[in-house]
């Protein structure tokens, strides 16, 4: 038991914690988008912790090596560069496909964005109709 | 910002390539080296052209000692960001007041816009919901008194305090 194995062993027990937030998070919050909001954070910070954990875990072992802390380091990474967009992918699939808004939502600037596009489109297609003529 | 010639686009590449090899094997044998080298120049023969447009001047040192000074920067609005959802979630009132808001960017380059995007979702209260040109939609879990306003310059204002502006004086550094 030295200092290296008793870090990597406190950031596991915290990347664990993260993650139980992140699973109570899904059960208490109203709808998707909130649920989208403290799953995504909690998981990969969670997931940070505990993968760069075991790689300073292993570094105070026997039997670890340098290796452990660079391959955890790239994987840790390769998350953090994709999970948020994975998130977004997610989050905007469910608008498109109308999942609505929680009642207690205040702004919805979004939807006053797609109908003014929705209306520039419908005022052009008339006159492109008109210039054909 | 005009693209970089292709030799030094390519060369980018593999120095990327090369790096991400010597941090998986994690070792340095010559014949390791030496194997990582060649599929990194197979590899970039084929991908440089999706991969970026400019080139060797990623390397500049200003750009990457913004990069170095952003990654804790960013570690500790990801740590309040948690602290943040812990709170809301294991506060027995369930303390939130969601909102989709809308908020500017300065930046131009598409790279900067996804760096941004990224580090807006996975910072306090925030997910990126849309980004359409220089404006994101995005879903704010506590849209404050500032941005609740009828003005639409005023919401547009106080939520980019609130969201996009923190980021940008490193990102603008970092990507253009």
């Amino acid at each position: 038991m030295n200092a290296l194995t008793a870090i990597g062993e406190a950031l596991v027990l915290i990347g664990t914690f993260f993650y139980f937030l992140s699973a109570l998070g899904l059960i208490r919050m109203p709808d998707v988008y909130n649920r989208m909001q403290t799953s995504t954070k909690s998981a990969t910070l969670g997931s940070l912790g505990v993968m760069v954990g075991v790689g300073i875990w292993a570094l105070g072992t026997d039997f670890g090596s340098a290796a452990w802390l660079t391959k955890t380091v790239v994987i840790a990474i390769f998350l953090l560069l994709t999970n948020p967009i994975s998130a977004h992918a997610l989050i905007r699939a469910a608008y498109k496909s109308g999942v609505p808004l929680w009642e207690g939502s205040v702004v919805d600037k979004y939807r006053e964005h797609l109908e003014a596009k929705e209306r520039e489109e419908v005022e052009e297609t008339p006159a492109e109709e008109g210039g054909e003529e | 910002m005009g693209e970089a010639s292709k030799i030094s686009r390519y060369l980018y590449t593999v120095i990327v390539l090369f790096l991400i090899w010597l941090a998986i094997t994690a070792s340095l044998d010559v014949q390791e080296l030496g194997f990582g080298l060649l599929l990194s120049l197979i590899v970039a023969a084929f991908t440089y052209e999706i991969f970026t447009t400019n080139g060797l001047a990623n390397l500049n040192p200003k750009r990457i000692a913004y990069m170095i000074a952003y990654i804790p920067y960013f570690l500790w609005a990801m740590i309040k960001a948690n602290l943040d959802v812990a709170y809301r979630v294991l506060h027995p009132k369930r303390p939130i007041r969601p909102g989709i808001v809308k908020c500017k960017t300065v930046l131009n380059s598409d790279v900067g816009k996804l760096a941004l995007a990224n580090s807006i979702t996975l910072t306090p209260g925030t997910i990126t919901l849309d980004v359409d040109e220089d404006e994101y939609f995005i879903h704010w879990i506590w849209v404050p008194d500032e941005a609740l306003t009828e003005s639409e310059e005023e919401h547009v204002k106080a939520s980019s305090e609130g969201i996009t502006v923190p980021f940008e004086k490193f990102l603008k550094v970092i990507f253009g």
